[in-house]
């Protein structure tokens, strides 16, 4: 049987707000424990929360990213249920009133086509804090320093149908966050993490399979490879006559499989109601009007314009806007030099393989946008050759000169066109070659092509490289050529 | 609605509260008519009322989002009754 | 001393009769010597007030004494204090010395108030009777035999006793008026959000709010004024401003419109109470107002509407108290779940423990529709119905409580001691304010006269209570009792 993969996720995003959602406290990553949990994060008796404003206008902004309803009025309800990192027996989440509605994200998929996937809704809440399983003395230790931290969970509806789309939409959604600020998007200090709803049909059915939610996964390649163990384990099991059990599942890195988290020794009832401490969210048109209109250029449109306006492959367009670093860094390479392609294939060239080999982001990269914007203009004008620019680029990335000029100054790599100082060159490799020449001049003409390489070679290494190569070979064709 | 034996049990779980067999008992019967009192609510027609969850038809102020609390842990965790190494303890949570 | 008013004493201090300190030792003295009879202190701070007073006359001679310098007061045990426990007449908080202030303890100290100590109270302010406590039951300085009503039972009973001028109530469903009139004081529950709810250990939230109790409306009109206003840390509180509660308080009352809600008078009223209360009725006559019946037609859903929203929010707010961050703890937990519910089992009292239960009931799913959520709708009817009123009048009078203080021990039964809360539970359930004042006795014990008003009306009501203490003494009766005369 062919069998039909449905996904839905549940993406976790911590807000990149100062202080907390409901409390002055820092949320900064990884202060001593509980030195960042405060008398309304602990949950004191007779403490009160106050929303934060940052918190509110991010989710809107994130609800305004993905074309979502804004509704007027959004409500904090209670989510009740006791928890060791839970301080106050209660998550503050919104249940019903959720701050965005549906909305929408597209994803691009590997043949450069797109997908909308539809987001049922995103809701603010209130992070908890951790549990340290480090043995004292047969207890645990619970920092309450992330208890707090604003999340905005993100919603979607089963819209994917492969751990490929699913890894497209979180990486969309990883882009939307960053472009907008509004979350640093690092998945390894848990500022992004995702439940994944995984369910199987046979190809053709309409309704749902039984789903299993494999909770807190958190990187890009986790996520691909919960599905996938997922997917063949409900596959097997289907196949085999047994049934899926809708179920909680940790996916473990280590062994690559995903795991019943709680037999079903209860039921949960978390008991929602409205939070009687925070009254009723109004957001009138005119402040959401007033973020739309501060809203930076987001991932689907620039890549667009790349393509479009820009003249970049689709490749080219999705990489380069696939990240606001990145965007940023390319736009302002091609600012410098004039030419977006020129700009694309070196900061996807020279660049990246470089970041990547010394795993680097683009943020850490030695080499400014505008020290390999003006390298770029020194190609295109051709004052250096190819060759050369590598050199300089490697220069850069060394922190051997301030610019490109300064190095090419420096080194002497000025490409040199000048054909009376090619030929004293050329002359020079000739007499010193005779046997060469000889070979050359006897050899085919349809030959000679592939020999003129060693006489190119031997100009360019009299050269140090900067001579100009088209020069270089037309030259040594009309010298040699009989 | 008369209340059981298990309803009690089951909201004490919830409510992680421990009962003793007589205490359980003893709030079957008191729940029971607490709930046949609540159930007077019943007589009126309320579908066309929205819920009021605030005597005060006044909405959430907002906190400009700056950083205001400094570090008081060995404050607040003097009134605890296990800390070490600025962690509160618990028994050992198993995931 | 003790026989005189909070403003009479604020007077002595002004005139330098007496120094704060002086004044704080004579009911330090007091209680020392006769809260043993009645129980209505938890904590007694003597050193810190002691050290306050000295503070407010320093203040005093250098000429910048705020409006409560040096004035003693007490607060109810659920008002956080930083560095002194803080018990909610609880097992559960009996260890727990607060790390911080409540905004109403920081507004007092910044008004120069000396506070004197904790008042007793019904474990977790759920009760009637103020036989919930942990710390034992409070006796009604009146008649020793009888309760001082609840949750504020020992702020009641302290300040009529003269153990403190005046004290800090919080009322739920009527936990400042019902006490108020069984120890024959004056107590005010302000408007929902008119005072800040911040370091007030929660009952149910959306109901709580703190207010004044002490011997005069007068004396509750200038410490309204001190604790009012808004709090930045309660998002329940409103920006409204302040105004100057006593600005008002001698303004005529000639054309004042009563109202007298039909069911405050109906069925399961002690003869005796109501007879109190038409006789005060009969002295705003004399002062010019007028008087009409009126109704409030869901009176009667009151109570089951607000034992069904109290105990749900109760529910949630108490499930902090866990035994990880303060509070008691069990010996050994073999694991989570038995640390949270020994802890809980031991910490709390029964009746804590049932508003837990039926709270989580009525929450859970299957019940939440059929309970929470209908209740809430009967409270937008409750609120309708005084909204109405008051398009009609200006302020509603009734009783406080159907009876006067009864004994101790006599409600055994929770569900007959809910409907203690007859009169005063439809005003949380609304957010109006309400004030109730002395209004003569049924024997021994007295009784009181309730005056209801439209949200933020509190200056009108302290007008209206303030005349009838202009026309009547009732609220300077003490009671004679333990040791007096010393």
């Amino acid at each position: 049987m062919q069998w039909e993969t449905v996904i839905g996720l549940e993406v976790h995003v911590q807000l990149a707000t100062q202080s907390k959602i409901f409390s002055g406290a820092s949320t900064a990553f990884g202060a001593a424990p509980n030195t960042q949990a405060c008398a309304v994060d602990l949950g004191l008796p007779g403490v009160l929360p106050v929303l934060n404003e940052s918190a509110v206008a991010m989710a809107v902004q994130f609800g305004l990213g993905i074309n979502a309803e804004i509704p007027e009025v959004s409500i904090f309800d209670r989510k009740n249920y006791f928890y060791a990192d839970l301080p106050k027996g209660y998550q503050t989440s919104q249940m019903y009133h959720p701050i965005v509605g549906p909305g929408e994200v597209e994803i691009v998929l590997g043949d450069d086509k797109t997908k909308r996937i539809r987001v049922h809704h995103a809701h603010l809440e209130e992070d908890a804090g951790k549990s340290l399983h480090e043995d004292y003395h047969g207890m645990s230790g619970i920092d309450l320093n992330r208890a707090g931290t604003p999340l905005l969970e993100i919603v979607s509806e089963p819209d994917m149908r492969s751990a490929a789309e699913a890894v497209a939409y979180l990486r969309a959604i990883h882009a939307i966050v960053t472009y907008l600020g509004v979350s640093d998007g690092n998945m390894a200090e848990g500022s992004m993490r995702c439940d994944v709803n995984v369910s199987i049909r046979p190809e053709g059915q309409a309704a749902f399979g039984t789903r299993a939610e494999i909770k807190n996964v958190n990187s890009f390649r986790f996520v691909e490879r919960a599905i996938a163990f997922e997917v063949e384990r409900q596959i097997e099991l289907l196949e085999d006559g047994g049934r899926v059990v809708q179920e909680t599942r940790l996916y473990d890195p280590e062994a690559d499989e995903t795991r019943s988290m709680r037999t079903k020794e209860e039921a949960n009832d978390y008991r929602y109601f409205p939070c009687p401490d925070l009254l009723p969210v109004v957001l009138d048109k005119a402040y959401v009007d007033h973020l739309r209109s501060t809203l930076p250029e987001l991932p689907a449109e620039k890549r667009a314009r790349f393509e479009n306006a820009l003249g970049l492959s689709a490749y080219d367009a999705g990489v380069l806007s696939s990240s606001r670093p990145m965007a940023e860094y390319f736009e302002a390479v091609k600012e410098v030099c004039g030419d977006a392609k020129l700009a694309a294939n070196w900061v996807q060239g020279e660049l990246s393989g470089q970041l990547n080999r010394e795993n680097l982001s683009i943020d850490d990269s030695p080499v400014t946008a505008q020290q390999l914007g003006e390298l770029v203009l020194r190609v295109k004008d051709e004052t250096i050759n190819g060759k050369a620019a590598k050199q300089v680029f490697a220069a850069l990335w060394n922190g051997e000169g301030d610019s490109a000029d300064a190095i090419i100054e420096a080194k002497g790599l000025k490409q040199v066109t000048d054909t009376g100082a090619i030929e004293a060159m050329i002359d020079q490799v000739i007499a010193e070659s005779p046997v060469q020449v000889a070979q050359y001049q006897d050899a085919d003409p349809d030959k000679r092509g592939k020999m003129i390489g060693y006489f190119v070679g031997q100009v360019m290494k009299a050269s140090r490289g900067t001579a100009n190569p088209q020069q270089v070979n037309a030259l040594l064709k009309q010298k040699l050529d009989p | 609605m008369a209340l059981e034996l298990e309803d009690v049990r089951r909201a004490a779980h919830l409510a992680r509260l421990g009962l003793s067999d007589e205490e359980a008992a003893s709030y079957v019967d008191d729940l029971s008519r607490i709930l046949e009192m609540a159930d007077r609510l019943q007589a009126v027609d309320t579908e066309h009322v929205a819920p009021l969850a605030h005597s005060l038809d006044t909405t959430q102020h907002l906190r400009v989002d700056e950083v205001t609390e400094e570090d008081q842990r060995e404050r607040f965790q003097r009134c605890a009754p296990a800390v070490e190494d600025g962690l509160y303890l618990v028994p050992r949570v198993v995931e | 001393m003790h026989d005189k008013t909070l403003t009479e004493l604020a007077a002595g201090l002004t005139a330098g009769d007496f120094s704060s300190r002086e004044l704080t030792d004579h009911f330090l003295g007091r209680i020392e010597r006769l809260d043993s009879e009645i129980n209505s202190f938890i904590t007694v701070t003597a050193e810190q007030a002691q050290a306050s007073a000295d503070a407010a006359d320093a203040t005093r001679r250098q000429g910048d004494a705020g409006p409560l310098n040096g004035l003693p007061l007490a607060l109810k045990d659920l008002f956080c204090t930083q560095g002194v426990r803080t018990s909610c007449g609880s097992r559960m908080l009996d260890n727990f010395v607060s790390p911080y202030d409540a905004t109403l303890v920081e507004k007092l100290a910044a008004a120069g108030a000396v506070s004197l100590g904790k008042t007793n109270m019904d474990e977790f302010a759920m009760g009637s009777s103020n036989e919930s406590s942990y710390y034992g039951p409070v006796k009604n300085p009146w008649d020793l035999a009888a309760v001082p009503g609840g949750s504020s039972g020992g702020s009641a009973a302290a300040v009529a006793a003269g153990l403190t001028p005046a004290a800090l109530g919080t009322d739920t469903g009527g936990s400042i008026r019902q006490p108020a009139a069984f120890c024959g004081i004056t107590g005010l529950k302000p408007t929902y959000g008119r005072v800040s709810r911040y370091g007030m250990v929660a009952y149910a939230s959306s109901l709580d709010q703190g207010g004044p109790m002490a011997r005069s409306a007068e004396d509750c009109a200038l410490l309204l004024g001190a604790i009012a206003g808004h709090d930045p840390r309660d998002s329940t509180s409103v920006t409204r401003g302040v105004p100057d509660y006593r600005a008002e308080l001698n303004a005529p009352l000639a054309g004042l419109r009563i109202g007298l809600p039909r069911e405050y008078f109906g069925e399961g009223l002690d003869p005796d109470v109501e007879v109190a209360v038409r006789e005060a009725i009969r002295v705003y006559e004399s002062l010019g107002a007028s008087v009409q019946d009126i109704s409030l037609p869901h009176t009667n859903l009151a109570i089951p509407a607000y034992y069904v929203i109290a105990p749900a929010e109760a529910s949630s707010n108490l499930s902090r108290f866990d035994g990880v961050r303060f509070g008691h703890r069990c010996e050994n937990p073999s694991d989570l779940i038995d640390l949270y519910k020994r802890s809980r089992a031991e910490g709390f009292g029964s009746e804590v423990k049932r508003r837990i239960l039926m709270g989580t009931h009525t929450l859970s799913e299957g019940f939440f529709e059929a309970y929470y959520k209908k209740a809430q709708q009967v409270r937008r009817l409750i609120r309708q119905d005084f909204l109405d009123a008051f398009d009609e009048v200006d302020v509603l009078m009734g009783p406080a409580a159907p009876t006067p203080a009864f004994d101790l021990g006599a409600n055994k039964d929770p569900l007959s001691m809910y409907l203690q809360d007859i009169y005063t539970i439809a005003i949380n359930l609304a957010g109006i304010p309400g004030i109730s004042v002395p209004a003569g006795f049924i024997g021994q014990r007295p009784t009181g006269l309730q005056i209801l008003g439209p949200h933020f009306a509190e200056s009108q009501l302290l007008n209206v209570a303030h005349q009838f203490q202009q026309a009547t003494d009732w609220h300077l009766k003490r009671p004679v009792f333990g040791e007096e005369n010393s």
